[in-house]
C-alpha cells in the first residue's frame, strides 16, 4: 500500500490495538473522537502511598508481562528513573514490555540489553537519539518502534491507541500524597508537560522522586488523585544532564546568513505585528533567528502575544524585556527557563495535549503565526525527515515538528543548503517525518525557496523584493558544488513505523544494512 | 568609484569551508589570504585552493582579492604568476613600496598578454603598513594604473612605528589622515585597517566612524560578524539618502530657472552641497538602495 505521499507501507505493518490508517493528507476531520476510560484504583485512606523500594512498587503496580510503561523526557539526557526502574524489571524477569517515553536520550543506553534479552520488545517515542536509536535502526527491536510526534503521542494515549497501564513519572518534587511539581528541587527540570497526558490515562501511576517533601508540594503540577504510588529513590537525575542543549546564539558566519534571512522572510510575510506569537527552537541559528527578531520588535515597538514550546534562557529575556506577554512553556532546556517559570506567572506551564494534540478541542499550535524548524532532509514537495540521517539511522524524531508546521501560520525549515558533502534538498527524503503540505518555507544560506501551494507568500516576497528561487533551483546550486550522493542501500526488515499526529502512518524506516 | 568597497572581508586562503561560502556573507568585496593567515609549510596548497576557488565557487558577484605573499619574495612571484591567469579581480601587495607595485605590475602584465587577458584588467591594492609607505603612498599609487584602493595596515605599521596599537586608535590618526587624503587626490578608495576585537561590537561602530569622519571610504574586516556594521557605517542612511534626493530635485528646479546658486529648506544650495548629494545618491545605487533609472 502506498500512502498519499507516495511513501509505501507494506501490508505487513501492524499496530497493536488498532487497525493501520494510512497518512490521507493533513486536513482534521471535525469529528467527534472518544476518549478511553481509565481504570482507577481506589486509594485506601488509611494505607500511604509511600514506597521506598523499588521493587515494591513495581509489584504493586501488577506489571505482567507483555505491558505497556511509560516515561517522560523532562529530565532528558540526565535521567536516571528508566534505567533504575528497567533495571529492577529485568532482575523480576518481566518480559515482553513495551517502553513509551515521551523521548529517548543517550543516557538510556541500558534498554539496548533490555532489548536484546527480551525485557522490551516494543518502544513507543516522539523522538529518540543515542545507542537505543542506533540498535533499533540495527533490528535489535523485535516489534518495529512506534515514532509519533509530541502531540500525536497525547492523542494516542488519550484514544487508546496507546495504552498505558504503568506510568512511571519522574517528579523532581513531590509530597506523600503524590502532588508532583518539577520547578523544585535538586533535580529541577521546569515544566512536566510531556508526562500530563501519562498521569492522567495510564492504569497505574507511580511517581518517581527524590524530594519528597510535606503535603502539600506547591505548586502543584500534576495532582493526587491521578497517583497511585509514590516511589522514593536516591536520585532521579543528575542535574547537569537535565538543563542541556544548546543555548548560546551561533557564531558561525552561515548560521547567522540563514538567521538573517530567515527574518527577512518573516518581515515580508506581515506577520511580524503586534500580538504575534513565535516558536523556535533551541539551536544555536534558532536562537540567532529570535535574536534579530528582538531587535526589530524593540526598533518598531512591537509586543507579541506569546512565545511556546521548548524554552530557553534567551526567550526568558524576551519575556523580561516586554517583549512577548507571555511564554507557554512544554518544556524546559535550562536554568533560566526553570528559574522562570518560578517567579513570572506569565511563564505559563502547557501539557503536550494543549500543545499540540490535534484531536483535542483546540491545541495552542493552531493559534501560533511563526515557527522556525530544522531539517536533516527536504524533497522537492518539501516534506522534510528529521527522523533518520543520511545513513539511514534514526537519529531523532518529530517531536513538535509535525505538529507546529500542520498549526503555525508560517511554518519556516532552516538549513545550512549542504553539511559537508551532504546536500539538504533531495529527491526523495529517507523518511517523511512532516508532509510538506505543512511546510511553507525553506531558508538557507543560499536562498530562499516558498512551497508553491503558498502563493500568497510567494507574491508577498516578491511585493518586499525578497529574492525568492524555487526548491529545485537551491537543490541545483548544491549539486553544482558537491554532486548528488548516491542512494543508501537499506534491509527489508521494518524497524520503525512514523506516525503523523492523527495517528495515520505516514512513513516506515527500515533495518540498516550491514556495511 | 565603480563598486562600493564599503567592505573587504579577509578569507583565509587555507580554508576551503570559509571560501565555498565567502560569497554569501554579504561583503562587498572578499579578500583571499594567501599571507599572514597562511604558515609558510600551507602556502602551496592555499594558493592550489584558491586557484580552484577562483574557477569552480560561485562568489554571487562579491569582488574577489587575493592577498599574495609580497612579490619580491619566491612564494609571492609564484602567488602572481599563477593565480593571475585564474582571473581574480585585484591582487592585494603588502609592504607596499613602489618597487613592490612595479614588480607585480609588470608579472600581472606578462601573464595577461600570455593569457589572453585584457592587460591592465586585475587590479591592485597597496597596503600601507609601514612608516615608508604612508610617507610615500602618492608615490606608490602613481606606479600603476591598477591601483583601485590603498589599505591601511595598522597593525604592522604600529610595529614598525615601535608604538603600541589602542582600541581608540590615536596613534593611527595621522596616518589615516593622509592615506584618506591621498587616496581622495588620485580619485581612489581609502580602506580603513580593521578593528582587531571581533567580540567589541560598540568598538567596532566607533573605529568605523572614526575611520569614516577622516575620509575613509570602506573598512576591511576581519570577521563576517563585522561586515553589518561596516555596512551600516558606510552606507547613506535613508535620510540622508531623501535630503539628497531632495537637494537634487531643488536643483534640477533651479536649472530650470536658470538659477546658478538657490536655496532649500532656507540654506543657501552651492556647488559643494550638490556634490555631497551626488555622491550620497551614487552610493546608494551602488549600495541597491536606490534605483538608477529612477534618478534619471
Amino acid at each position: 500500500m502506498k500512502n498519499i505521499l507516495g511513501r509505501e507501507i507494506p501490508d505487513s505493518v501492524t499496530l497493536p490495538n488498532r487497525q493501520i490508517r494510512l497518512f490521507s493528507g493533513v486536513q482534521v476531520r471535525h469529528e467527534d473522537v472518544v476518549k478511553k476510560s481509565v481504570k482507577t484504583r481506589v486509594a485506601d485512606p488509611t494505607e500511604g502511598k509511600v514506597i521506598h523500594d523499588i521493587k515494591k512498587a513495581i509489584e504493586k503496580s501488577g506489571l505482567k508481562d507483555g505491558m505497556t510503561i511509560s516515561f517522560h523526557h523532562h529530565l532528558r539526557n540526565g535521567d536516571y528513573v528508566m534505567n533504575l526502574i528497567m533495571a529492577e524489571i529485568a532482575e523480576m524477569g518481566i518480559k515482553d514490555l513495551s517502553i513509551a517515553a515521551s523521548s529517548i536520550f543517550p543516557i538510556q543506553a541500558p534498554l539496548v540489553k533490555h532489548m536484546e534479552s527480551g525485557t522490551v520488545t516494543g518502544v513507543y517515542a516522539a523522538y529518540m537519539s543515542g545507542p537505543v536509536a542506533k540498535a533499533i535502526s540495527e533490528g535489535k527491536l523485535k516489534n518495529p518502534a512506534v515514532m509519533h510526534t509530541h502531540g500525536g503521542r497525547s492523542r494516542a494515549i488519550e484514544c487508546g491507541d496507546l495504552k498505558i497501564d504503568v506510568a512511571f513519572i519522574g517528579a523532581p518534587t513531590c509530597d506523600p500524597m503524590g502532588n508532583i511539581n518539577g520547578t523544585e528541587g535538586k533535580s529541577a527540570c521546569g515544566s512536566l508537560g510531556y508526562a500530563n497526558s501519562d498521569a492522567l490515562y495510564a492504569d497505574r501511576v507511580i511517581a518517581v522522586t527524590d524530594n519528597l517533601v510535606v503535603y502539600p508540594a506547591c505548586p502543584i503540577e500534576i495532582t493526587q488523585e491521578y497517583v497511585d504510588y509514590v516511589l522514593v529513590v536516591d536520585s532521579i537525575g543528575d542535574p547537569k544532564g537535565i538543563v542541556s542543549g544548546t543555548t548560546q546564539i551561533t557564531k558561525d558566519p552561515v548560521g547567522l546568513k540563514i538567521a538573517k534571512n530567515t527574518i527577512r522572510v518573516i518581515e515580508a510575510s506581515g506577520l511580524l505585528k503586534e500580538g504575534m506569537s513565535f516558536q523556535t527552537g533551541a539551536g544555536g541559528t534558532s536562537l540567532a533567528v529570535a535574536s534579530y527578531l528582538k531587535d526589530i520588535m524593540k526598533e518598531k515597538r512591537i509586543t507579541g502575544s506569546f512565545m511556546s514550546g521548548g524554552i530557553t534562557g534567551y526567550l526568558v529575556d524576551m519575556l523580561d524585556e516586554g517583549l512577548f506577554k507571555c511564554i507557554m512553556d512544554v518544556q524546559c532546556f535550562d536554568l533560566s527557563a526553570i528559574d522562570s517559570l518560578k517567579r513570572n506567572k506569565n511563564h505559563q506551564i502547557m501539557s503536550a495535549s494543549m500543545y499540540g494534540n490535534p484531536h483535542n478541542k483546540g491545541a495552542l499550535v493552531n493559534v501560533l503565526d511563526i515557527v522556525i524548524l530544522g531539517a536533516t532532509e527536504i524533497d522537492l514537495n518539501f516534506n522534510v525527515n528529521v527522523t533518520t540521517d543520511s545513513n539511514g539511522y534514526i537519529m531523532g524524531g518529530s517531536g513538535g515538528h509535525s505538529d507546529t508546521a500542520a498549526g503555525a501560520k508560517l511554518s519556516i525549515v532552516v538549513s545550512q543548503l549542504f553539511k559537508g558533502r551532504l546536500p539538504a534538498v533531495v529527491d526523495e527524503v529517507t523518511t517523511v517525518s512532516t508532509p510538506g503540505e505543512t511546510v511553507d518555507v525553506l531558508v538557507t544560506e543560499r536562498g530562499i525557496a516558498i512551497n508553491p501551494l503558498r502563493q500568497d507568500l510567494i507574491e508577498k516576497m516578491k511585493k518586499h523584493n525578497v529574492p525568492v528561487m524555487t526548491i529545485k533551483e537551491l537543490q541545483d546550486v548544491a549539486e553544482k558544488m558537491i554532486g548528488k550522493p548516491e542512494k543508501i542501500q537499506r534491509s527489508d526488515k521494518i524497524v520503525s513505523v512514523v506516525e503523523y499526529r492523527d495517528g495515520t502512518i505516514i512513513d516506515v524506516v527500515y533495518q540498516v544494512k550491514d556495511q | 568609484m565603480r563598486i562600493l568597497r564599503r567592505s573587504m572581508l579577509f578569507i583565509p586562503g587555507n580554508s576551503p569551508n570559509m571560501i565555498q561560502n565567502a560569497g554569501i556573507l554579504g561583503a562587498d568585496s572578499i579578500i583571499l589570504d594567501v599571507e599572514d593567515a597562511v604558515s609558510i609549510d600551507e602556502k602551496d596548497s592555499a594558493r592550489n585552493l584558491i586557484m580552484h576557488a577562483l574557477e569552480e565557487v560561485d562568489f554571487y558577484g562579491c569582488e574577489v582579492v587575493v592577498r599574495v605573499n609580497a612579490p619580491s619574495t619566491a612564494f609571492g612571484e609564484k602567488d602572481l604568476r599563477e593565480i593571475t591567469p585564474k582571473r581574480p579581480d585585484a591582487f592585494m601587495i603588502p609592504m607596499a613600496t613602489e618597487e613592490e607595485i612595479r614588480l607585480a605590475d609588470a608579472i600581472i602584465s606578462e601573464i595577461e598578454k600570455e593569457e589572453g587577458i585584457e592587460v591592465g584588467s586585475i587590479k591592485l591594492v597597496p597596503i600601507a603598513e609601514t612608516a615608508y609607505a604612508v610617507e610615500s603612498i602618492a608615490d606608490i599609487i602613481r606606479t600603476s594604473k591598477r591601483i583601485e584602493a590603498v589599505l591601511l595596515g595598522a597593525e604592522d605599521l604600529t610595529a614598525d612605528m615601535e608604538i603600541s596599537r589602542t582600541k581608540e586608535g590615536g596613534e593611527i590618526y595621522y596616518a589615516r589622515n593622509k592615506i584618506a587624503n591621498i587616496c581622495k587626490a588620485f580619485k581612489i578608495q581609502a580602506i580603513d585597517t580593521p578593528f582587531a576585537d571581533v567580540s567589541d561590537s560598540k568598538g567596532l561602530i566607533e573605529d568605523t566612524l572614526k575611520g569614516k569622519s577622516l575620509g575613509m571610504t570602506g573598512k576591511a574586516a576581519i570577521n563576517p560578524r563585522q561586515v553589518d556594521t561596516i555596512h551600516h557605517v558606510y552606507t547613506p542612511s535613508q535620510e540622508e539618502i531623501q535630503y539628497a534626493k531632495s537637494v537634487i530635485d531643488a536643483m534640477k528646479e533651479a536649472n530650470k530657472a536658470g538659477k546658478g546658486v538657490f536655496s532649500f529648506e532656507g540654506k543657501m544650495i552651492d556647488a559643494p552641497i550638490i556634490l555631497r548629494a551626488e555622491t550620497v545618491i551614487r552610493k546608494a545605487i551602488l549600495a541597491g538602495m536606490l534605483n538608477e533609472e529612477a534618478m534619471k
